[in-house]
């Protein structure tokens, strides 16, 4: 009577009827599966927000670091061009500047935009010292080339803005792990969501449940639909997401770019950077959706 | 082909055993009632048939192999091969009659050209061709048991089991049900109904199987309800 063999494998009209049943249950239940698609939607735009802020943060941090250089300030008998050799020789050292306190004050009123201002101060009366700027090959040698320099004879001081660079690490990683922490508790919460929303579906049809297992449906049979109905919310909600996200983006970045006020805020545009953080979001809220009708389904599979 | 060898039944956390040491064969075709007080143990027997228990002691074999060892893949198959009729109908309130005895054939992967020719016949043959479209709501309690059985009948079951399916029934309409149950096994499906109906036990001349307390203390072929007739 009974035939042998390994597990039962669905067919096309499995499938198919499945498929018919998660849009049945979509259709049956439209406003909260609207609304699930639109608390996915929120979450992972809030997701995505973060990353891509983390991205532009990352990336500013390090034009500031790539753009830092030291400034090594001389006394008014120092030998310049013992220094300049010096630093030729110096190993991690890019380029180097002279800039005398004549060419000095020219820039500070340049800088200030009013040259005006700084009339009585050429010649004798120009407090400011002869100064070198150094840029130098990786940003992370800043303080140890700065050390050495401060030693040569004739230095006397070489700054690179050491309480500004720490003051700017110390905050990207607070917000590295803020965005961390904030991220993974909204990716968690829009999975509760699934959860919840795929659980009112599944205890809406234990009944149906109960008599499919009693008619010899097989496990996957049922777990299907409700698998198909959570990714299907988890993948209109990431589009909905993506598609605004991406559109919030573009216009941020043209005003940036059009406006930039320093050099530092120009925003990530590499595709390289954006389309995995766009295609993570959509992997990530389509498997939400899955992972999340899965772990509403399970218990009430034992029958 | 159902043979149910020194079967103890413990459910957990109870004392009592459910069922207690028995043990019988039911062949192919055969129409077997189930009788007893309530909790004698019908049901249980009725669930260890159809694999939704197993024994705590003992073995259950369906042509020779032991349910216990069933794989997932077995055990599916060997529900599909049967229909089970409950008391309390169990019909999905949202669905129409057509749909309901349907839905028996959709869960097992049928095609939809088997289905339009499946489920027609089997309402015939339970008497409730022209209610297709009707809701269960819409219908009697004997029409519900109907449609009920035409869902189990409706995938050619080897077995039929029914877990009391006349008793919410008056006593004319359990009796055109059980004169159906014995129509289906008149066509060579082996039915097994657990019931308190003892005039129809009485009347239809069955094998009659009496539990008391877990214990089985009779088996007659063309039996009846109490022992004393």
């Amino acid at each position: 009577m009974m035939s042998s063999g390994g597990p039962i494998v669905m067919n096309i009209n499995s499938l198919r009827y499945c498929f018919r049943q998660s849009l049945v249950s979509i259709t049956r239940n439209f406003w909260l599966a609207v609304v699930t698609s639109v608390m996915i939607a929120v979450s992972l735009a809030i997701l995505g927000g973060f990353l891509l802020l983390a991205v532009n943060v990352s990336q500013s941090i390090r034009i500031i670091e790539s753009n830092v250089e030291i400034s090594a300030f001389l006394y008014d008998d120092a030998d310049v061009d013992e220094i300049k050799a010096k630093l030729d020789n110096l190993q991690g050292v890019h380029s180097h500047s002279f800039v005398s306190k004549e060419q000095g004050i020219i820039d500070f009123g340049k800088a200030m935009g009013d040259s005006v201002l700084l009339s009585g101060l050429e010649g004798e009366r120009n407090p400011l010292p002869n100064l070198i700027r150094i840029r130098v090959s990786q940003p992370e040698a800043v303080p140890a080339l700065a050390r050495e320099i401060q030693g040569y004879p004739g230095v006397e001081l070489a700054d690179y803005g050491e309480e500004l660079i720490g003051w700017l690490m110390k905050v990207a990683r607070w917000l590295n792990v803020f965005f961390l922490g904030a991220s993974v508790s909204l990716a968690l919460g829009a999975v509760f969501l699934i959860i919840t929303i795929i659980r009112l579906s599944v205890m809406g049809r234990q009944e149906e449940i109960g008599i499919m297992k009693y008619l010899g449906a097989s496990n996957w049979f049922i777990r299907l639909p409700f698998l198909l109905e959570g990714t299907l919310m988890g993948w209109f909600g990431t589009v909905i997401a993506t598609l605004s996200l991406g559109l919030i983006y573009y216009r941020i970045t043209a005003s940036l770019q059009r406006d930039s006020l320093a050099f530092f805020l120009q925003p990530v545009t590499g595709l390289d950077k954006l389309v995995p953080i766009f295609a993570g979001l959509l992997i990530v809220g389509t498997l939400m959706g899955c992972i999340g009708s899965g772990l509403s389904i399970r218990k009430y599979l034992r029958v | 082909m159902i043979e149910i060898k020194d079967v103890t039944k413990v459910y957990n956390g109870k004392a009592v055993p459910a069922l207690n040491g028995v043990s019988l064969e039911i062949g192919m075709g055969e129409f077997v009632f189930l009788v007893g007080p309530s909790g004698a143990g019908k049901s249980t027997l009725i669930k260890l048939i159809f694999c939704e228990q197993k024994p705590s002691t003992g073995s259950v074999s369906f042509s020779g192999k032991n349910i216990s060892s069933f794989s997932e893949g077995e055990l599916l198959r060997h529900r599909r091969r049967m229909g089970m009729v409950f008391q309390d109908f169990r019909l999905l309130k949202q669905k129409t009659v057509y749909e309901n005895v349907a839905f028996a054939l959709e869960v097992v992967g049928t095609s939809p050209k088997e289905i339009r020719e499946k489920v027609p016949a089997a309402l015939a043959k339970v008497g409730l061709a022209g209610k297709e479209k009707s809701f269960p709501a819409e219908l009697s309690g004997g029409e519900q048991h109907r449609v009920g059985i035409a869902r189990a009948i409706v995938k050619d079951p080897l077995i039929i089991l029914g877990d009391e399916p006349t008793g919410n029934l008056d006593r004319d309409n359990s009796r055109q049900l059980m004169e159906l149950f014995a129509e289906i096994n008149a066509g060579g499906t082996t039915v097994i109904i657990a019931t308190h109906a003892w005039d129809i036990v009485d009347r239809m001349k069955k094998r009659v199987i009496a539990l008391e307390a877990g214990q089985l203390i009779r088996d007659e072929q063309r039996g009846t309800y109490c022992d004393e007739y």
